[in-house]
């Protein structure tokens, strides 16, 4: 399988206080891997410093084997990596619609984003009738399913995603890993899965990093992890 | 009654000019948060500018229309020329600074471009060419409403008109909605954060160019230190109808503008300035976010 994102020996910074140490990890096409780690750990940082919204000051950030360490954040997004970040940042004084045509900001097939947005609507029924709707006046859930059909309006290869379960209704949370899936399956779309929820995303994925303290202690296959005693007693609650 | 009609006339005219400008102002703030104080000396540049490429073609000897056109689009790039460059010397470098740190940036900006016409043009009023023509069908109407009032109130209801479609419908346009709503998500969306900021300096810096043109042929006569007048005016103007709010800018000059004119009108000129900060003083007791502006709730 070839390497979709590498991160090697990053070291990211806020100002002087350091978040992330010698963070190495790697993702393969195809795949969904997930990061998990208690609130803090530097799991919303990694994703940020590949995104280019925290620069990396040491190490190098590798998407399809190309740096794009120094790269601006909207160079990055149009090579075709794609963020539902945490707390969801829907635009809260655009409409659904409008929502949806900001997540296909980088693209100019106008025919192409049409076929899109009624994706959208066929995948989440909801968003069709909120269409009109300000984004700042849906629920939580329905936020969050805006959040993820604006990324993918994108079309990402590789699509990041930070808590999609946060402050969520188990049902919904089933609905959207349930689609998490889908795109990965049917899109071949890789899936990089931020969560604190670690029962849930070592379900859905193929191999999970562990993340304490801005470092990554652990990484396995996701069977693996979900067996392993560390892992059980800290992040599973058994 | 004939009285009245003039005064309302007039208010609408000093509105306009007000509304203008307040949008660049509203605008940027929309967007980064900053009072940009050197707004009004490119207001006045834009004056400046439409005296000077004025003066050019009369000597050269073109007609009296096409100067004004040609004056206003020279203006128009000019003085947007000259907003996209403050903003990159003197706000860019400060973006992540403490919000006072721009501030005081923009109000030496404003210092430096007020003494720097001052001494590159000169410190005595100039007069203004009458640019515009006057209209054969309002010779009747002549003591309610010029010519030149009625070209004012006309550009602004356009102007108005095409920047609040350009916001609602334009790829551009969304792009600087989104990114006054969330900048991080815009980024994150692929926007060019930077390029949106520096089309708002550009679109606001092209209004008030617009405004300080036609105004100065209405007036008959300009001097560097306009701007700063009717950047406070405007300022107030937008506040009083909401800083960030584009509609909120049109309403609150149209609303200054009115109580200035009847205030001068019915009471004395010299109550002008205590009307309109009397009017800035109770709405922003009774609605402190201004006429159509949102009260953010604090996020914790």
């Amino acid at each position: 399988m070839p390497r979709m994102l590498e991160l090697k020996n990053i070291n990211s910074f806020y100002g002087n206080i350091q978040a992330l140490y010698d963070v190495s990890l790697h993702i393969d096409q195809g795949e969904i891997v997930t990061l998990i780690g208690a609130n803090g750990a530097g799991k919303s940082t990694t994703l940020m410093t590949v995104c280019g919204l925290v620069q990396a000051r040491t190490g190098e950030v590798l998407y399809q084997d190309e740096p794009i360490t120094k790269m601006p954040p909207n160079k990055i997004v149009g090579q075709g990596i794609c963020q539902v970040p945490e707390g969801r940042l829907i635009f809260p004084e655009l409409t659904v619609r409008e929502n949806l045509d900001m997540g296909a900001f980088m693209r100019s097939d106008k025919d192409g984003i049409k076929r899109d947005i009624e994706y959208s609507y066929d995948l989440f029924p909801i968003l069709a009738e909120r269409r009109k709707q300000e984004g700042g006046t849906l629920s939580g859930g329905e936020q969050q399913m805006l959040a993820i059909a604006r990324a993918l309006m994108a079309r990402p290869r590789l699509l990041l995603l930070d808590e999609p379960s946060m402050g969520l209704a188990p049902l919904i949370v089933k609905q959207i890993f349930e689609i998490i899936r889908k795109v990965n399956t049917e899109h071949n779309t890789t899936i990089f899965l931020v969560e604190q929820n670690a029962n849930l995303a070592l379900k859905i994925g193929d191999r999970g990093y562990v993340m304490e303290n801005g470092r990554i202690v652990l990484t396995d296959t996701c069977d693996k992890l979900l067996a392993d005693e560390q892992v059980k007693k800290a992040y599973l609650g058994l | 009654m004939e009285y009245f009609l003039e005064l309302l006339l007039g208010g609408l005219t000093r509105g306009s000019i007000y509304a203008l400008i307040a949008l660049g102002y509203t605008m940027v703030y929309g967007i980064i948060e900053l009072i940009n104080f050197a707004h009004g000396e490119i207001y006045m540049i834009g004056a400046f500018t439409g005296l000077i490429v004025a003066g050019l073609l009369t000597m050269l000897g073109f007609p009296g229309a096409s100067i004004l056109a040609i004056a206003l689009i020279c203006a128009v790039i000019w003085s947007a020329a000259y907003g996209y460059t403050i903003e990159k010397v003197a706000y860019k470098p400060l973006r992540g600074a403490p919000r006072l740190s721009p501030l005081i940036s923009a109000i030496g900006m404003s210092i430096f471009l007020q003494n720097y016409v001052m001494l590159s043009q000169t410190s005595d009023f100039l007069p203004f060419p009458e640019l515009i023509p006057e209209f054969g069908f309002l010779k009747e109407y002549n003591s309610v409403m010029s010519s030149s009032e009625l070209v004012i109130v006309a550009a602004t209801i356009l102007s108005c008109i095409g920047l609040t479609l350009f916001i609602k419908f334009t790829k551009l346009g969304k792009a600087m909605r989104a990114t006054a709503q969330n900048r991080k998500m815009a980024m994150l969306v692929g926007i060019n954060v930077n390029m949106v900021i520096s089309a708002t300096f550009i679109i606001g810096s092209s209004l008030a160019a617009v405004g300080g043109v036609l105004i100065a042929c209405h007036v008959g006569q300009i001097n560097y230190y306009i701007g700063f007048i009717a950047g406070i005016k405007a300022f107030t103007a937008a506040v009083l109808g909401g800083i960030g709010s584009i509609p909120g800018a049109m309403i609150g000059a149209l609303v200054l503008g009115l109580t200035e004119a009847f205030a001068t009108g019915y009471v004395s000129s010299d109550y002008e300035d205590v009307f309109a900060f009397s009017l800035l003083v109770l709405i922003l007791i009774f609605r402190p976010a201004g006429i159509m502006g949102k009260e953010k709730t604090q996020k914790v």
